[in-house]
């Protein structure tokens, strides 16, 4: 059925339609209009979870991790600090491979604090082992918010579904929701293997030492390898229940013999593509390259993606400092065994929710028909507003 | 009573699961048995074989809690000793479903396991254990939190006083004076300088059902305080003075003996609390001097230093706490002394819970 929704309304809706058993979240901008969407729907007796308000970030992970364990589909969200709060808790729930789902309301990091959107938070967990995907919109968050729960219980491994805080969140958009029949047919009853069970007690999260810890990973490494093809086929299983897909691996868009392209992740992606109606008469069509899965990252499908491009802007909405961008050394670093590989120009934008205007498509084509464009900046900072030294 | 039959039914199976076949009145325990250990009726949640150094107060305590708390059950176990010499991979000692996630969450991931039980509609009991560190210190937060949202679940701690696993480190539930490898004693200091976290009390502002302490000295008592825990619905807690022979220095032969001086001369008080009132108590008839406990113990050689004034100042600083928790649990008891009865299942004991079973 479609309706205006804002967008956490239709998060909760989406992961109420999964019936998850056990939900568990800590309030935090701009996360927070999910969780009390979902503790509403409790309330109201229609939706039947446990909904668990915990004292903090660390025990909203923590308490999914022993439901999903206990074998019980298990939900959680945050943003920002409450993400780096998890961390710990993130590397634990994927190295001990148990399949849960949690929405990131993407949000910028402090010091200075800032709660506005950027995607520094899901990049600081770049590393924990877990499926990230990437949505544009708000029916691409709900349709990939369905789909994370089975890619979860088929892969054995946890998946974080990034949405742009506000951007996203907080905008009202026309949802077209699946119905519970959709869902249902979609996405079985959840099943955990080696969930706890007093009639066939096991170990888990042992002590595991030198002799076991290499391959411990190699199997975590492999195992997100093999999601790839997982990611891709169930999007292509949603399309056929629910008859629409939501960009499996990534997607290119705009024009696709351009031979100028733009990469980039979340809801920027959308503003490029509108720029790309505004401006194409002025600087011309862009390929625009639309990566969903930021982990497992699709190595194969990138280096495909951009054949035949000169130069590629990738577009980070996050910074590592003192290196540059992390989306875009990654893209180049994928991309550095082709032969032909386009020029990778990274800019970092919007950091802690600076307005990207859809000028901004006309701006970065235009600044690297320079030769001497940099190969990275924060694109958007005005420096004149810095002392000279801090320039 | 439905409830009643379907729960036995259902320990029967799971002890014929694990070869321990219930007791049956008709046959003498001993014509059934051929060996001494089918003999022992009882379950086994932490099997032998596991690790923990000799005479580790800890690994007795955790048998005895899940020998009591029987087959139906799952545990979420802090990082610690308990955790690292009992799960070696790819050898665990556990014969009850068992998950370790992290130092600080044991009572976050309990809590999500009890709900899990709950939205599946069973009714497997969830115990969650930790160390000192894990409870008075770093997972602190997380076991308020689950008190608060009265989970159904079980915590206990097991209590050696100091981060044993890392080499033993100062915790706040480390004694005042005792000497860790960060609290040394030296010229300015004599070993810890601040008091035990009397963590006890916190877990009674809670107001939760059932809040206890217990001694692998009493291990009767100890179990009865688990069975008790085992039949409340919603948060018990149960802290456990658990001796560590290579922490406190002293004689892996005398555990059990140390444990209970510490009762003995007040420093470790049983008590158990209901609702955060005071219930039962185990009384001292005569209260040994804490000397007594002390002197047994490595970490407290220095405070047997004839030639350092401050010696007598830490002993009688020390004595004064014991006094103080004879004084405010009213432990001084009456009549046959319980603590000198070898047969512990014989124990007396006082307040409006006596006998309770």
């Amino acid at each position: 059925m479609r309706e205006a929704l804002e967008g956490s309304q239709a998060i909760a809706r989406a992961v109420a339609l999964t019936k998850p058993e056990v939900i568990a979240a800590y309030p935090i901008t701009p996360q927070t209009h999910i969780v009390e969407n979902l503790s509403k729907l409790v309330a109201d007796g229609k939706l039947k979870a446990e909904y668990v308000s915990v004292e903090s970030e660390f025990s909203a992970a923590s308490v999914v991790l022993g439901a999903a364990a206990a074998g019980a589909r298990a939900y959680t969200a945050s943003a920002s600090q409450g993400i780096l709060l998890m961390s710990e808790v993130m590397y634990n729930i994927s190295g001990l491979r148990v399949p849960l789902v949690m929405t990131i309301a993407n949000r910028a990091v402090g010091g200075p604090i800032n709660i506005w959107n950027d995607q520094s938070d899901t990049m600081a967990v770049r590393d924990a082992g877990w499926i990230q995907l990437h949505c544009i919109s708000n029916q691409e968050a709900v349709d990939t918010t369905i789909q994370a729960f089975r890619l979860a219980q088929e892969t054995g491994l946890p998946v974080a579904v990034n949405m742009d805080g506000f951007v996203l969140t907080h905008t009202m958009e026309v949802i077209d929701m699946p119905s519970q029949e959709e869902v249902d047919a979609f996405l079985p009853p959840f099943e955990f293997a080696d969930a706890l069970d007093p009639e066939r007690p096991r170990s888990m999260g042992t002590l595991v030492d030198p002799n076991f810890f290499p391959e411990v990973r190699h199997s975590h490494h492999a195992a997100m390898g093999k999601a790839l093809a997982r990611i891709e086929e169930i999007d292509k299983a949603y399309k056929k229940v629910v008859g629409r897909a939501s960009g499996g691996l990534l997607t290119v868009e705009g024009d696709k013999k351009a031979k100028v392209g733009i990469l980039a992740m979340g809801s920027v992606v959308g503003t490029m593509m509108a720029g790309l109606e505004d401006f194409k008469d002025e600087v011309g069509a862009a390929r625009i390259i639309k990566l969903r899965s930021f982990r497992p990252f699709p190595a194969k499908a990138l280096r495909a993606a951009v054949k035949g491009l000169d130069k590629l802007v990738v577009i980070d909405r996050a910074i590592s400092p003192g290196l540059g961008g992390v989306l875009g050394t990654e893209v180049s670093a994928v991309l550095s065994t082709l032969k032909n590989a386009p020029k990778v120009y990274n800019y970092a934008l919007g950091l802690g929710g600076r307005d990207i205007p859809e000028t901004m498509y006309r701006d970065l084509l235009t600044t690297i028909e320079d030769k001497k464009a940099p190969r990275f900046a924060v694109f958007d900072a005005d420096l004149d507003k810095l002392a000279p030294e801090d320039r | 009573m439905a409830q009643d039959s379907e729960n036995s039914k259902r320990l029967t199976e799971l002890r014929m699961k694990h070869g321990r076949p219930p007791a049956s009145p008709s046959e003498p325990r001993a014509e059934r048995a051929e060996t001494l250990r089918e003999a022992q009726p009882r379950f086994r949640g932490l099997e032998s074989g596991h690790r923990a150094c000799q005479g580790c107060g800890e690994a007795l305590a955790a048998r005895l809690v899940t020998e009591s708390a029987g087959p139906d059950v799952m545990v979420a176990n802090a990082t610690g000793c308990l955790e690292v010499f009992s799960t070696p991979w790819p050898q665990t000692a556990w014969r009850v479903p068992w998950i370790h996630s992290l130092f600080e969450n044991a009572p976050a991931v309990a809590s999500g396991m009890e709900a899990a039980m709950k939205a599946k509609g069973k009714n497997t009991k969830v115990l969650a254990f930790g160390g000192d560190g894990g409870t008075y210190d770093i997972g602190f937060q997380a076991l308020s939190g689950m008190l608060e949202r009265h989970h159904n679940v079980l915590y206990v701690t097991y209590d050696n006083e100091a981060y044993m696993n890392t080499g033993i480190q100062r915790s706040s539930s480390t004694p005042h004076a005792a000497t860790t490898t960060t609290s040394p004693a030296g010229k300015e200091r004599m070993g810890k300088r601040h008091l035990k976290k009397d963590l006890l009390s916190i877990i009674a502002a809670h107001h939760i059902p059932y809040a206890a302490s217990a001694s692998v000295a009493y291990p009767q008592d100890l179990q009865r305080k688990v069975r008790y825990a085992m039949g409340v619905e919603g948060p018990t807690f149960l802290v456990i003075h658990s001796p560590c022979p290579l922490g406190w220095r002293h004689d892996s032969a005398l555990t059990v003996e140390v444990a209970r001086r510490a009762v003995q001369c007040g420093l470790f008080p049983l008590v158990e609390l209901d609702r955060g009132a005071l219930t039962n108590i185990m009384p001292i008839r005569e209260p040994r001097p804490v000397s007594d406990y002390l002197e047994l113990q490595g970490r407290f050689a220095h405070l047997f230093n004839k030639n350092d004034y401050r010696a007598q100042e830490e002993l009688d600083h020390l004595q004064a706490l014991a006094d103080h928790n004879i004084e405010i649990y009213g432990l001084r008891g009456e009549g046959v002394d319980p603590i000198d009865s070898t047969g512990m299942s014989h124990v007396h004991r006082g307040g409006p819970l006596a006998g309770r079973n």
